[in-house]
């Protein structure tokens, strides 16, 4: 039950009502993850904990537990205390080891990461990352599940090869990772199914 | 191994910004706390002056654990059964975050508990907070063991074997 070596001083307070908060922001990354491209204002009591912004913080409270594995980019390292006490995380040293990655750095290559097997593609990891900006009507085209027209969605602050690292993601279907991209409060769903022209 | 349960040990130092070397002392207060009755600490804690504010960091939550213990020739661990617990954490105003934990469904009883545990290990308030709270408790809890301890007594059969004449 004890969790050793977290320094109490780093403890800020999690969600204001767990239970509910948790399903709430659950629902919404639900929404994003079915209608991709589609950007989703979350609206909660919650105090984000620098340097996570608020929509990175409520997607770990509510999709992190005991049973996975997280991995932290350099920036967002201080927030490892945080995310034990509340969620009872365990981190990975390594990207390639990690189900869910934290990153508010430059992106990592997609490769680096894990992405499931043929057998067991669901153990691709989910990637929350934070970014410069979200723009609905940006010059990207999105086409895939979900999506009945074509969409449309700007993001800043990506590598500038991110649209090839990304068709090479989808071509390795069922196998590869799902991205949640975040800036402030407002986050975004890009499934693997998602084509990305542009 | 002392028999720490019968004779409560007191703190061996007086606790305060040396967290680690505390350890022990913490430990037996957590317990003491831990096994208070509610209305004990109800009332020792209405009698409590100087109660600080806190903000509430994580519950206070009610949950399962999960106890093990070990059997056989090779001690191997298996799963005993599981038991209730509340459990809540606090920041003090002071900044110092307190824990409490209790082996049953009583959220204010928790949260009491890590306002105390904080209230403790703050070297200004640890002295006030053991004469009101601690100290009363551990009294209550010996009494209650002595006054189980002479029922016990009271009611003892003793056998005795009958050496058989063998020849």
């Amino acid at each position: 039950m004890a969790m050793p070596g977290i320094a109490d001083a780093k403890l800020a307070p999690g969600f204001a009502d767990p239970g509910r908060d948790s399903q709430r922001v659950f629902r919404a990354a639900l929404a994003a993850m079915a209608e991709p491209g589609r950007i989703a204002t979350l609206d909660l009591r919650l105090q984000p904990t620098p340097p996570l912004g608020l929509a990175q913080s409520a997607l770990a409270l509510t999709l992190l537990d005991f049973e996975v594995a997280l991995w932290l980019d350099g920036p967002v390292a201080p927030a490892a205390d945080y995310l034990r006490f509340h969620t009872g995380v365990r981190l990975a040293a390594r990207p390639e080891d990690a189900d869910y990655c934290l990153i508010a750095g430059p992106l990592p290559p997609l490769s680096s990461f894990k992405a499931g097997s043929e057998e067991e593609p669901e153990a691709g990891a989910t990637l929350i990352v934070a970014v410069a900006g979200l723009l609905g009507d940006g010059p990207w085209r999105l086409k895939g599940p979900g999506l009945p027209h074509e969409g449309r969605l700007g993001v800043g602050g990506l590598p500038a090869d991110f649209a090839a690292q990304w068709a090479q993601n989808q071509r390795a279907f069922p196998r590869g990772i799902d991205l949640f991209l975040c800036a402030g409060s407002r986050l975004v769903g890009l499934p693997r199914t998602l084509t990305i022209e542009g | 191994m002392p028999n720490r349960s019968k004779v409560p040990t007191p703190p061996a130092a007086a606790p305060g910004p040396g967290r680690e070397a505390a350890g022990d002392a913490r430990q037996e207060w957590l317990g003491v706390l831990a096994r208070a009755r509610n209305a004990d600490l109800q009332m020792l804690w209405r009698d409590l002056p100087d109660k600080p504010s806190w903000t509430r960091l994580r519950g206070p939550e009610s949950g399962l654990i999960m106890l093990r213990g070990r059997l056989g020739g090779d001690g191997r661990p298996f799963n005993l059964g599981e038991m209730s617990v509340t459990r809540c954490s606090v920041r003090l105003g002071c900044g110092r975050v307190g824990h409490g934990y209790v082996g049953r469904q009583d959220a204010w009883q928790a949260e009491v508990a890590a306002v105390l545990d904080g209230l403790l290990q703050e070297a200004a308030s640890h002295q006030a907070a053991v004469a009101g709270i601690i100290g009363p408790l551990r009294r209550i809890e010996q009494d209650r063991r002595e006054r189980a301890s002479r029922q016990a007594a009271a009611t003892r059969a003793e056998f005795f074997t009958v050496a058989r004449g063998e020849a």
